[in-house]
């Protein structure tokens, strides 16, 4: 799905490549026992490791260690037995160590690809660089004090894991494509928490352009973009960015530039003239990573399903289409619950139930999926009464309505309601009979050609029977009296 | 009664044990031949108070028969270990005044097993200096004097305070770390003993960093027996440290005294090089006889790389030292001296908080990790130092040990060296290459120099050995027979 931009010159295709940070979801730090939880009073959960205090040297957590191999499993990509953390020098006061531990020239992730689901259907495969482990910094706040700044090391040692794409991606929907299903898959790994809002994921983007089939342009990097919506603005504004210098006669600079979320422009940061020498080196304060086949083996095996794996078997199974399949495995929850509630009944009818109803009402009482007042059990419940004739499908949306508004199970409120559907014969046929009665000229109307009214015929019936009526056999006995 | 520091670990250890004395008493007397001895400038700080109250604890453990393996054996800790509460300086002004909130591993087990620190030994700043006189608190002066001299002399470095400490009597033994020969050359120089054990096998946890891939702590004494007593506290696996090695610490001890007889040693003939005091070779000639008389058989091996490690040295240790050190930035703890803005902050207080020595070797180590230079430097050291290694291990075929001079020359007075930075840095020519290889070296006192100054030897042996080290080294020992006192205290042993 190639999306060209339109200049004074003629078509120009973006080259995109992300380098998304994702933190590992631990309990402790990477290299220090000290809480990795979110929040908390700032330097409340930091250790003399993390302060970089003298005479403090880092272990490694081997939770980060496998949840990195887990999540390159995830990714298709090849692990590599023996990885190194190197140094990455620079000053700054929320880098207490003066270096910040990352994996440099041996990551622990090698190549590999993941599939993404682009609007229109189709899907793309995009290549994975690489996966490395390294700690975060802490965080610097400018803005308490007229003069001064003060720093929060809580995030400082945070386990990252840096996924890095290829310039695989060609347009802002690829892009954002992409990171959801980078997000979906780390999410289903339980290997990060993927709340980009709370900066568990951030992105930094790599655009360029060029007119299509020539070379490569200069890129520039956009950092730390925070939303899948940002991302796609920050990628749209960048690369008109550069076809308006480019079309004016100008040249792209290669640099790092900030996205501005308040106008949706980006400004640069630093040219590659400034880009910091960062003379890494190995870290002799820690052993070169080994992980055996047999460790990258286990893990393997206790891999969840992963989403389009689930995709494929819920198409397969199911007989869902490629679209339902789609959303339902976009969330694992999600997936998790349509499967609940297609236990033991129709699933299409329980994908319908979940995508349209449960989700829409969801979506407009602002509420997760995981706090949805009606459960996954209460919805199978509600669609073997809609299966086993108990309630028609109007009513069933009547009953979850207040399902959703009450928490009561349906059968409950079809009892107290009185809403089960009338199927007696006898019971129906008076009703029928009332009504034709009640519209005589609207049979003879019927009979001399307007078969339209048949409906009207219909919609009376069941009026009159305050929608209880079982519809296929108001339908019969309605044909059989009028045909009569 | 006995002069009660002039005793061993060992005899101290069995006199507590016997009621002749308490550790009461042992703790004064070497409180009061410190204060004595203030004029060496052997402590940063001293602890002397704490020092009494744990002695008087030892004493309670002892009356009760619950005595610890070096309960009440006062020493000196260098001040290079962080020690929870006490000024831990590593003898910068960028660190003056810092008392860390944690204890160092060594430390710690040296606590635990009741040995009593009696103050933060000086040393060179970070470590970085062969003769203690790079410290920001003042140089040690060596109790060591030439014959008809009375200059002063240095103690060697960077442990200098260390060494100082236990040649003047004033500790039993003393905490050292060696990342070029800092444990070892200090030692021949004070006339003392010394082991820098196989890279991993004592924690790093808490000791300030210099150059963290050389970095070792090892201990002092004045035989090969109390060094093993001390090692054997100091040693072992550490959670802490990820260079650390699990493997058991046995009782060092058990070596002193076994024979050589049928140990192969090796004498390496590209040690003899251009420079070197005709002394220390011909001393080294006498040592190899002395083990060979013992039983060992001599064996010509040869290290080819020998002439790379010194400067292979010198890249390695500044890269590792110039990131180790830029903590030190003036935003978290120590010295901080304000500028107009974050970058002039940082130039402040980093150029007045580390002296000359510090400064060049951030400034070398910086470049040799910068773009451009980090292949023809940085690289290519590490290969070498691979080379380095090897040459150990293809020696290690042919022999048991390696026996060696331990620095090219005896002590110098203070001062005399300073002028050319790398005259100083070829006083560790003979302990480096065996740090870069990470292999045991172990420094003992074998003789005289004519005027009248101690001179060492070094042992070298293969990884983990160092029970192979002690029953060398005991055996070099008994046959040399190093008794001498520095003349400062001459007259005044029991």
């Amino acid at each position: 799905m190639t999306a060209l931009l339109k200049g004074e010159t003629g078509d120009w295709e973006m080259v995109i490549g992300l380098e998304v940070h994702a933190q590992v979801l631990t309990k402790s730090k990477l290299f220090s026992g000290a809480s990795a939880e979110f929040g908390g009073a700032p330097n409340t959960h930091v250790s003399p490791v993390d302060a970089g205090m003298p005479g403090m040297l880092p272990v490694i957590n081997k939770e980060c260690v496998k949840k990195a191999v887990m999540t390159g499993l995830g990714l298709n990509a090849k692990i590599n037995n023996v990885s190194v953390f190197e140094r990455k020098n620079y000053f700054y006061p929320d880098l207490p160590q003066g270096y910040q531990i990352s994996q440099y020239q041996h990551p622990i992730v090698g190549e590999g690809s993941i599939e993404i689901d682009l609007p229109d259907g189709s899907v793309k495969v995009v290549g994975i660089e690489r996966l490395h482990l390294e700690q975060d910094a802490g965080k610097s706040l400018h803005d308490q004090h007229p003069q001064k700044s003060y720093v929060d090391l809580n995030r400082s040692g945070n386990p990252l894991m840096e996924i890095v794409s290829k310039p695989d991606m060609r347009s802002p929907e690829e892009a954002g494509a992409y990171v959801t299903k980078l997000r979906a898959i780390v999410r289903y790994l339980g290997t990060c928490d993927g709340n980009m809002d709370e900066g568990s994921m951030r992105c930094d983007v790599n655009v360029s352009v060029r007119k299509p089939g020539a070379e490569l342009g200069t890129r520039c990097e956009i950092k730390n973009v925070n939303s899948v919506r940002f991302v796609q603005q920050a990628i749209e504004f960048e690369a008109r960015r550069q076809i308006e210098i480019i079309e004016g006669g100008g040249v792209i600079k290669q640099e790092t530039r900030l996205f501005d979320t308040s106008n949706g422009t980006t400004r640069s940061m630093r040219s590659k003239e400034d880009a910091h020498d960062y003379r890494y080196f190995p870290d002799p304060d820690l052993l070169p990573l080994t992980v055996e086949d047999g460790f990258i083996e286990d893990i393997r095996k206790t891999m969840p399903e992963l989403p389009d794996a689930k995709k494929q078997r819920f198409m397969d199974e199911y007989g869902l289409s490629h679209q339902d399949a789609s959303v339902l495995i976009g969330e694992r929850e999600r997936g998790d619950f349509f499967e609940k509630v297609a236990k033991g009944h129709d699933a299409k009818l329980a994908s319908n139930w979940v995508l349209s109803e449960l989700l829409g009402a969801l979506h407009k009482a602002e509420k997760d999926l995981k706090d949805s007042p009606v459960t996954a059990e209460q919805l199978g419940e509600l669609i073997g009464l809609i299966e086993d004739d108990t309630i028609s499908g109007r009513i069933a949306k009547e009953v979850f309505a207040e399902m959703f508004g009450t928490g009561k199970n349906a059968g409950d409120i079809v009892e107290a309601r009185g809403l089960k559907q009338v199927t007696d014969t006898g019971e129906i046929e008076k009703i029928v009979d009332a009504v034709l009665a009640e519209n005589p000229d609207k049979i003879e109307q019927y009979k001399g050609g307007k078969d339209k009214l048949f409906g009207f015929f219909v919609g009376q019936v069941m009026k009159k029977s305050g929608g209880k009526a079982n519809p296929g056999m108001v339908n019969d006995l309605l044909k059989k009296k009028l045909e009569a | 009664m006995t002069n009660l520091t002039h005793l061993t670990i060992r005899a101290a250890l069995d006199g507590l044990e016997k009621k002749d004395f308490t550790a009461t008493e042992l703790v004064d007397a070497h409180i009061a031949a410190a204060e004595a001895a203030r004029g060496l400038n052997c402590f940063i700080t001293e602890t002397f108070d704490a020092a009494r109250e744990q002695a008087k604890a030892a004493d309670e453990r002892y009356a009760k028969g619950e005595a610890l393996p070096l309960d009440g054996i006062p020493v000196a800790m260098k001040d290079l270990f962080c020690t929870e509460g006490v000024q831990t300086t590593a003898a910068s002004k960028i660190l003056e005044g810092f008392k860390p909130p944690y204890e160092s591993t060594v430390s710690g087990q040296m606590k635990r097993d009741g040995a009593i620190t009696l103050g933060k030994a000086n040393l060179d700043e970070f470590a970085m200096g062969s003769s203690n006189g790079t410290s920001a608190f003042g140089g040690v002066v060596n109790p060591w004097k030439r014959k008809g001299d009375n200059r002063d002399l240095v103690p060697g470095g960077s442990s200098g305070g260390s060494a100082a400490a236990v040649a003047a009597r004033i500790a039993m033994g003393a905490t050292g770390t060696d990342t070029g020969g800092s444990i070892r050359q200090p030692a021949a120089f004070c006339g003392i003993t010394g082991i820098k054990p196989t890279y991993g096998r004592c924690s790093r946890f808490g000791v300030i960093a210099f150059a963290s891939s050389l970095d070792q702590p090892g201990p002092f004494g004045r035989t090969a027996e109390d060094c093993a007593l001390l090692l054997k506290s100091m040693a072992g696996y550490d959670a802490k440290d990820s260079t650390s090695v699990n493997a058991p610490v046995p009782d060092y001890a058990a070596s002193i005294g076994q024979s050589v007889k049928g140990l192969k040693v090796g004498v390496p003939k590209e040690y003899r090089v251009e420079g070197t005091n005709e002394e220390i070779i011909a001393l080294w000639d006498k040592g190899v006889e002395m083990l060979k008389d013992a039983g060992a058989e001599i064996v010509d091996v040869s290290l080819p790389h020998t002439k790379y490690a010194l400067q292979t040295y010198y890249v390695i240790a500044p890269a590792e030292c110039s990131s180790n050190l830029a903590r030190y930035d003036g935003v978290r703890f120590g010295l901080r001296v304000e500028g107009d803005n974050l970058i002039d902050t940082y130039e402040n207080t980093r150029a007045q908080g580390f002296g000359a020595e510090v400064r060049r070797r951030i400034l070398i180590g910086t470049y040799v990790l910068s773009a451009g230079y980090y292949d023809a430097y940085y690289n290519q050291a590490r290969r070498v130092r691979k080379l380095i290694w090897q040459d150990f291990i293809d020696a290690y075929k042919q022999c048991d040990v390696l026996l060696t001079p331990t620095a090219p020359t005896p002590a110098f007075a203070i001062g005399e060296n300073l002028q050319d930075p790398v005259t100083m840095y070829l006083n560790d020519i003979f302990t480096i290459p065996a740090s870069m290889a990470g292999m045991p070296g172990m420094s003992l006192p074998v003789g005289l120099s004519a005027d009248g100054l101690p001179l060492g030897l070094q042992l070298i042996g293969q990884p983990f050995a160092e029970e192979t080290l002690f029953k060398a080294a005991s055996a070099l020992e008994k046959a040399a027979n190093f008794t001498d006192l520095p003349q400062t205290l001459m007259g005044k042993a029991a």
